[in-house]
């Protein structure tokens, strides 16, 4: 067996993300055992070296992102996966990987938190810290699956998006979707879109800079790639203390991500030019939308919903228009309010942005709990 | 500075307008910089197929951007956690990491051991100054008993790490210590270590006259570099003596040089079997 055939698939979704990972060509992964990710590395341990690729498992979560970066350097495509735990002591490197513009997939399985929280129970508390949680000026792509289909394909357009925009892409799971199992389809192989980083030509000497992305080179191929966390000009020289060179990085790595909103924000969208109630989900959570919507318009409510795919870059075009057009939208959310206050600078006083929150032992938010939010209106 | 005017092994192997090593006057950085590039010219390595990979922290800028190849500065305490995913992914490549003694014994004690045990085919340098110099002297797992530093004003109530006997007991294929004084042994050890399967560590007792010379009230580089010397002892003496008698001693020389397989070999063994 290879990698894997056109068909259709019971998977769990660990499973599918570590099959989606190997089809966009993932060929290193490194990791340490944390529920609810550990079936990833335990799959990836199996399947790598079927395909020729490595696997390995390090002694801890910084090891593990450390020896990812490496590797992609050395010219793999490699991806690691963890939980919050380990999603919080792999954060240094993350910022690493997105100021030396390594391409790298980091999965983190969410589960409730704080600390070691409900280490077996599904939660979304890790929201922000996907997209704030290394220090300094830096901009997040993370992608959002709520299905073990997803697991698999938004896998595959994780590492496309580290590939094309040279930055570690997160995708944020959940232990609901991870553990989980349904039915997967994949499609003819040749259908699957895999993108390739863009290597340097013989003659080219700015790995850091000079275009918005600039080529990658792999170590070892004779470019004498001088790379570092520390500010940097285009040829990867250290300049800790020139203000302009720090401007001119910092920019560049961020505007990389905001230039391309459009391109990179993936969403499945319901009804939002009519709707007077509207509702924007992510994750395990978004499953309830659809039997919730389908009750509500049967009682006469016009309901719409924005379903995210991706939470960072934050798609603020499509949030506005659905508050142009709702009066109210409800943000369901398996934590404390986190992308609820997303919504509400977004949608600036265009429409009442009502939370749902339920934390603690995995409860999902039900269809009925939901439903009577709509119906109500009320916080 | 022209090109001619250059030290011949710095016109070969020192990348074009980084020249010029950082470091204060007196440290020792430079001899281990220049031992390297001796071994590696002895050798005659295709430099162009060597990885440097170092941390943070002085020790870290002796290749990055000094060496004219593939040079990376990476973060404190991780430089073998990452040379070891740049080793794994291309085995082809001969990775050399440069650390130090707060870089790969404190923050990165835990991939040390780790890097030892698992046997990974990288030469690991350590530069052991005993004491946290770019940061201004703070006290460091390495630093003896009793010193006062920035950190220690009273005094250092804890006991300084045997780094040699640490990574040999970790499962190292080769364990080396030297001083920088030791500048033709430790040549010799780096050729050693270069060519060594599994993964190789030499420990460099090195002089910082800024830091460590300003507690020891001693600044003189070449005065550090003769109590590195008069102080040293070759293993093979040590091994007869006792623990009082080794007090305030540096036991240099070859702790183990073994045949152990190393993780890349073991790997690739692993794959043609999975793949056949």
């Amino acid at each position: 067996m290879k990698t894997v055939k056109q068909g259709t698939y019971f998977w769990q979704g660990n499973e599918a993300c570590a099959e989606g990972a190997i089809t966009a060509g993932c060929r290193f992964f490194a990791g340490y055992p944390i529920t609810p990710a550990s079936e990833i590395a335990e799959h990836m341990a199996k399947r790598l070296p079927q395909v020729g690729g490595i696997a390995t498992q390090m002694e801890d979560e910084m090891a593990s992102i450390g020896a990812v970066v490496g590797a992609s350097w050395a010219g793999a495509k490699a991806m690691t996966a963890t939980s919050g735990p380990g999603f919080s002591l792999m954060q240094e490197f993350i910022g690493y990987a997105f100021m030396t513009e390594t391409p790298c997939v980091i999965v983190d399985v969410q589960r409730a938190g704080p600390s070691t929280g409900q280490a077996t129970k599904s939660g979304q508390g890790d929201v922000m810290q996907s997209r704030w949680g290394t220090h300094g000026d830096y901009s997040a792509i993370v992608i959002s699956p709520n299905s073990v289909q997803e697991m698999f394909t938004l896998t595959i357009r994780a590492f496309n998006l580290a590939e094309k925009y040279r930055t570690p892409v997160i995708v944020l799971a959940d232990g609901t979707i991870a553990h989980m199992r349904e039915q997967t389809i994949v499609p003819p192989i040749e259908s699957i879109e895999t993108i390739n980083r863009r290597k340097p030509k013989t003659e080219e000497k700015a790995f850091f800079g000079l275009e918005e992305i600039p080529p990658m080179p792999t170590v070892g191929e004779g470019f004498n790639v001088a790379v570092t966390g520390s500010t940097h000009n285009e040829h990867g020289i250290r300049f800790t203390a020139d203000p302009t060179v720090h401007r001119r990085l910092v920019g560049r790595l961020n505007n990389k991500i905001k230039n391309h909103v459009d391109e990179i924000a993936d969403f499945e969208s319901y009804n939002i030019d009519e709707c007077q109630i509207g509702i924007v989900s992510y994750g395990c959570t978004s499953r309830a939308i659809h039997e919730a919507v389908e009750n509500a318009e049967k009682r006469g409510i016009k309901t719409g919903y924005i379903r995210l795919k991706t939470l960072w870059p934050f798609p603020e075009s499509i949030i506005k228009k659905l508050a142009e057009s709702a009066e109210k939208i409800i943000v369901p959310e398996m934590n404390l309010r986190q992308m609820f206050y997303e919504v509400e600078r977004t949608a600036n006083g265009l429409a009442k942005i009502i939370p749902l929150n339920k934390i603690g032992g995995g409860e999902l938010i039900t269809p009925e709990e939901l439903l009577v939010k709509v119906e109500d209106g009320e916080e | 500075m022209s090109e001619t005017q250059l030290h011949p092994l710095i016109a070969k192997y020192a990348r074009k307008g980084a020249q010029r090593q950082p470091h204060c006057a007196g440290c020792g950085n430079g001899i281990i910089a220049q031992c390297m590039l001796r071994a590696i010219e002895e050798l005659d390595l295709d430099f162009g197929k060597m990885v440097f990979v170092s941390g943070i922290g002085c020790s870290s800028w002796i290749p990055s951007p000094f060496f004219n190849t593939d040079v990376l500065h990476t973060i404190h305490g991780r430089p073998l956690a990452f040379a070891t995913g740049v080793k794994l992914s291309n085995p082809d490549l001969r990775v050399v990491v440069f650390t130090g003694d707060g870089d790969g014994a404190a923050i990165g004690g835990n991939h040390l051991i780790h890097a030892a045990r698992k046997n990974i085919e990288i030469l690991a340098i350590l530069i052991n100054n005993r004491i946290y110099g770019m940061t201004g002297g703070q006290v460091a797992p390495t630093t003896p008993h009793g010193m006062k530093t920035r950190t220690t004003p009273y005094g250092n109530l804890e006991y300084p790490f045997d780094l040699c006997k640490l990574v040999e007991a970790a499962g190292a294929s080769y364990v080396v210590r030297w001083t920088t004084f030791h500048v033709k042994q430790l040549v010799s050890s780096m050729k050693r270590g270069l060519l060594k399967e599994g993964f190789s560590f030499i420990e460099v007792m090195s002089q910082c006259p800024v830091q460590y010379g300003r507690f020891i009230g001693i600044r003189d580089p070449a005065k550090m570099l003769l109590m590195l010397r008069d102080s040293s002892l070759p293993i093979s003496k040590a091994k007869s003596m006792s623990e009082e008698e080794l007090e305030g001693r540096i036991v240099v020389g070859e702790f183990v040089d073994r045949e152990r397989v190393g993780l890349t070999k073991a790997y690739k063994k692993l794959l043609n079997e999975v793949q056949a």
